[in-house]
């Protein structure tokens, strides 16, 4: 009875949320929203050998090939609904109501792709930890930020990510390496978790004996190839294969965005800084670099003063270590359970050491990680400042003030729906006899609740430390906000951001070590 | 009715059952208890407000009279500008043709507080005669905010204080039910889509009724005529509750030891806050006549637009603005308010109760929106707020009037370019209300099966179901065809006709309820409500 009603719930659930974006669809949108109303009509009208070659307006296509598939799907729609939608030169920095209504709605329709995900994942969960995973990942405030306001397909692509893990759950590794496979093709940036789904493929699907696990090995490799060749043969068979990855990988973008993600570079900064203070003090003459990070995008030249500069490949290899244990772990123990931490591991790793990372990439670790979130407490409370950390770190994309109190209430309403969802999910279970026949449960909740003190001792509550980070993250906003303005005018007008981004990369730090902790100890 | 009466509580036997069962899904956003509960709901309800106050407003971009955001606006300017005398009255500064002040005082103060609160931050948009039409991202935005912080800081209160005393005392309730019915309060579409998107402060008037409502239910008389005062010094729309205050009052003074002594204090209460709130315009008679017709606008004659009330409707037969002057139309709207009022005031003098006054409140709103003089599309919100605060009992019909009421504001939120919330409101309500495991949604299943083929029922299923086809294709002939040259408001007159057809057929329903409730008022209701 419970999968069958199941279901509707879930469909209930996004409902709603399709209701509250729907009302959202006049908000302020970022130039994404061009980029991809651009790209609609370049896949719409021009050949596809022509797709990654097209210079008609600054945003070139630079997502895989799949992904540029899909807009050529949405653009035949948007022909129907507005020729001009879909017109390389007219359709410039078209902004009509039909354009925005045409473009927004596809963003809705495209996460049913993520309701799929998380149907399947959930789908053999009980009722309590399955309705907390729809609020999490369904009424993410983080996605209806970026995706809804913003503006960007990033619901779609963790549907293909959740599909992935909900198939390697069930042990099915074979479709979970294709479909994220199908995920590389659409958006290249999902490819730090890839050594991860290498290592652990190889040694969970492949290491059967010698010529079963060749010829598993043989299987996963022809699909994967086969998937590959799809998305980037034709370019390959028209000659515009070195033209496609010089789109996708455009070199000469420096080490950290306009406004710093929170992730380790900011500390790296910001040592630095303090470096030639000090020692500009003591009397050493130091150079200051032309393009310092507060100026905004950071050109070739090293940007910093004392510190060695850090290349692309030092990244790399910051990435790949930070990763190692949980490699050791994933061949030594590969466990289907496991897997949905590792994949979020993977992509805080990324997040944190990457090169050139956006604050919007927090989603691929946030999003993974609230299917783990219900499974034990320490888990609820590391996810409960984790998400609250990370979607106060995208507060910057939406700056203008319309939309001020939209993500203030759309970050207070999602903590307040954690901290009820969780301290309900945790004081019961820690109490006796929580699993009795339903008839009793009404009867029985006035006692539980009243014989509570015990469970809730080991109840849902964040320490001192925790609190006063939160409440720290109110201050940063107050100064950001109030103070700062009022007080010293235009002065300094990066400051807010970078005490924002320094501020959230504690957290997110917190939250590395804190996953890292869980993979090494966890058997 | 004894049978129906049998059945229904048949009917709740087994819903407790059923709920009981499915409680797990809303368990976790109940368990805190109600404050934690209303936090939740009304945090989420003030992110659909903000979200509808993103689209555009009542006279958005068009010059040169605008519309009611503009109103709101110059009055602001008004007040912030003039002094109080000249509020109401024509003079060089104030030029009473355009959006003169038409509310009572409160509303003036008010405007009077946001318009300080305008010029802090923005003082172009209230600057006397430039200001006119003043549309910029700045001075949109914080006007939208004066709604929302009035609402925050007078509607959520009061719907609290009411959610905290009728579950406390009326009903040992189940916490879904509390739950459910925070969010049906909270979230009332045609509420958010008039203040927040067509651009009002009915949240002030109504806010203010509820608390007085609220006070009534927990004892508090004193409070609550105080209260309802106020709520009829901000708007003047609030009389269609009195009736109900007062004989709901009455009826409790009566049978006390010492009637007049009571009455004695509510008078004095409600003089003394008319008193206060009317203090500047009390030294002359000229003052004070001068505010007041103001407030009574006659010369707009008996119905604007299509509004589906009586008089409105039966236009369509009866010419009464060529047959009657105005003078003799008051006199005959006012007739006819009255004698559709009485019944349910009678019985609340007969017996006050607090289940009887809610359903008295209901019956006298509605007899003012579809009897008496000059009533607006936008009244309908006076009725909804009663039968929305009896939505536990009165399940079915409630969503039953939400939907006609939403459904006969269409035109004019259309004329405010306001589809896309309207149908995005009216999908999340009925969302809300078919909540899974909560009311709406229960499983059908969870009803006794009825063996006899009912055909009454069958027939009143079937003509329900057709009325609601009928509206349902209605509003996209609405959206998608021009209406033949010949009858340009074709489309409005139908909207209006199946629109009144409901609301007095509802309005017969209730008076027929409340007067029911008088049949066994002195056993049961009696212990369990006072």
């Amino acid at each position: 009875m419970e999968s069958s009603s199941s279901t509707p719930q879930l469909l209930w659930f996004f409902a709603i949320a399709v209701c509250v974006k729907l009302l959202l669809i006049p908000a302020y949108h970022s130039t994404d929203f061009e980029v991809h109303r651009h790209w609609l009509a370049l896949t719409h009208s021009l050949p596809l050998s022509n797709w990654y070659a097209d210079e008609t307006s600054p945003w070139t296509l630079d997502y895989p090939p799949f992904f540029a598939c899909f807009e050529r799907f949405l653009s035949i729609f948007a022909h129907y609904i507005d020729p001009q939608i879909v017109d390389l030169h007219n359709g410039l920095n078209y902004r009509a109501n039909s354009a925005i209504y045409f473009l927004r709605i596809s963003v809705i329709l495209s996460d049913l792709w993520l309701l799929y995900g998380v149907y399947r994942l959930t789908k053999n969960a009980d009722v309590k930890r399955r309705n907390l995973i729809w609020v999490l990942i369904v009424w993410s405030p983080a996605l209806v930020m970026v995706d809804h306001l913003h503006f960007q397909y990033n619901g779609f692509l963790l549907g293909w990510l959740l599909l992935s893990i909900s198939f390697l759950q069930e042990g099915k590794d074979l479709m979970g390496g294709f479909l994220f496979a199908v995920l590389l093709c659409f958006k290249h940036l999902f490819a730090v978790a890839a050594p991860v789904y290498f290592v652990y493929l190889l040694r969970h699907y492949c290491w059967e004996g010698l010529f079963r696990g060749f010829s598993r090995l043989s299987v996963l490799g022809a699909v994967v190839v086969a998937v590959f060749a799809a998305a980037y043969g034709p370019f390959l068979y028209h000659g515009q294969i070195q033209q496609v990855f010089n789109r996708m990988f455009p070199f000469g973008r420096g080490l950290c965005h306009a406004y710093w993600a929170p992730n380790f570079w900011v500390f790296y900064i910001i040592l630095d800084k303090v470096f030639s203070f000090f020692l500009k003090k003591f009397g050493f003459s130091i150079q200051i670099p032309a393009a310092s990070f507060t100026g905004g995008l950071v050109g070739d030249s090293s940007p910093f003063a004392v510190l060695p500069k850090i290349s692309p490949s030092t990244t790399l290899i910051m990435v790949l270590l930070a990763l190692s244990p949980c490699f050791i772990k994933a061949w030594t123990n590969p466990q289907p359970r496991m897997v949905a931490r590792w994949i979020a591991y993977a992509y805080t790793c990324g997040f944190l050491f990457g090169w050139h990372v956006h604050e919007k990439a927090s989603l691929h670790f946030v999003i993974p990680l609230a299917i783990v979130a219900v499974q034990s407490l320490e888990d609820a409370k590391h996810y409960f400042m984790l998400s609250i950390v990370s979607c106060y770190s995208l507060f910057p994309l939406l700056y203008e003030a319309q939309e001020y109190p939209i993500k203030v209430l759309l970050l207070l309403l999602h903590s307040i729906l954690m901290w009820l969802g969780f301290s309900t999910k945790f004081t019961r279970a820690s109490a006796p006899n929580t699993m009795v026949t339903a008839k009793k449960k009404g009867a029985q909740s006035k006692s539980i609740e009243s014989s509570s003190p015990a469970a809730e001792k080991g109840g849902f509550t964040i320490g001192w430390v925790g609190k006063s980070y939160l409440l720290g993250l109110l201050l940063v906003e107050i100064w950001g906000q109030f103070l700062h303005p009022y007080l010293l005018g235009d002065k300094f007008p990066f400051v807010p951001l970078m005490l924002i981004s320094t501020y959230c990369a504690f957290g997110i730090m917190y939250s590395w070590i804190w996953q890292l902790r869980w993979i090494i100890s966890t058997t | 009715m004894g049978k129906k009466k049998e059945k229904k509580e048949l009917n709740e036997k087994v819903d407790v059952e059923a709920v009981e069962i499915e409680d797990d899904t809303w368990w976790w956003l109940t368990h805190k208890g109600i404050g934690a509960t209303f936090l939740c709901i009304s945090v989420f309800a003030l992110l659909v407000r903000v979200a509808v106050s993103l689209h555009p407003y009542s006279g958005a971009g068009s010059p040169p009279k605008f519309g009611d955001y503009e109103a709101q606006r110059h009055w602001m300017e008004i007040t912030l500008n003039l002094p109080v005398l000249e509020w109401y009255r024509n003079s060089t500064g104030n030029d009473l043709s355009y959006w003169g002040l038409d509310y009572p005082p409160l509303t003036a103060y008010q405007s009077y507080f946001h318009g300080l609160f305008l010029r802090f931050f923005d003082p172009d948009s209230v600057s006397l005669f430039t200001s006119r039409g003043y549309e910029t991202y700045v001075g949109k935005l914080l006007m939208r905010w004066t709604v929302l912080s009035s609402d925050t800081l007078i509607f959520f209160p009061a719907i609290f204080y009411f959610a905290f005393v009728y579950h406390s005392s009326c009903h040992s309730s189940r916490k879904n039910d509390c739950a459910w019915h925070i969010a049906m309060l909270l979230l009332n579409p045609c509420l958010i889509l008039i203040d927040h998107g067509h651009f009002q402060y009915n949240c002030i008037s109504l806010g203010l009724t509820v608390a007085a409502i609220a006070a009534i239910l927990s004892q508090r008389e004193l409070l609550a005529s105080c209260l309802f005062t106020l709520a009829l010094s901000h708007k003047q729309m609030s009389v269609y509750y009195a009736p109900a205050f007062f004989s709901h009052l009455l009826g409790k003074c009566l049978r006390r030891k010492n009637p007049i002594h009571g009455v004695a204090k509510l008078g004095l209460t409600v003089l003394g806050t008319f008193t206060v709130v009317w203090w500047p315009y009390l030294h002359s008679t000229d003052a004070l006549l001068g505010v007041l017709s103001r407030l009574a606008p006659f010369e707009r004659g008996i119905y604007e637009d299509y509004v589906a009330n009586f008089w409105c409707t039966s236009s369509v037969i009866i010419k009464w603005k060529r047959l009657f002057s105005v003078h003799s139309l008051k006199f005959i709207s006012l007739t006819a308010t009255v004698l559709t009022c009485l019944p349910s005031m009678v019985q609340q003098v007969m017996a006050p109760s607090s289940r009887g006054f809610l359903y008295g409140l209901l019956n006298s709103s509605f007899a003012f929106y579809l009897f008496s003089f000059q009533v607006h599309e936008k009244s309908i919100l006076l009725p909804l707020l009663p039968a929305s605060l009896l939505a536990l009992e009165e399940r079915r019909p409630f969503k039953w009037l939400m939907f006609y009421g939403l459904f006969s504001m269409f035109p004019l939120l259309c004329r405010d370019k306001l589809v896309l919330p309207y149908f995005a409101l009216h999908a999340l309500f009925m969302l809300l209300y078919h909540a899974p495991c909560g009311h709406g949604g229960r499983p059908r299943n969870a009803r006794p099966n009825n063996t006899k083929f009912d055909y009454f029922d069958s027939f009143k299923t079937f003509m329900n179901g057709f009325i609601y086809l009928s509206s349902f294709i209605l509003h996209i002939v609405y959206l998608t065809m021009h209406p033949p040259e010949k009858f340009p408001y074709l489309f409005e007159a139908i909207i209006m006709l199946i629109c009144f057809y409901q609301f007095a057929l509802f309005a017969f329903y209730t008076n027929v309820k409340q007067w029911s409730l008088l049949e066994h008022s002195t056993t049961e209701e009696e212990k369990k409500l006072i």
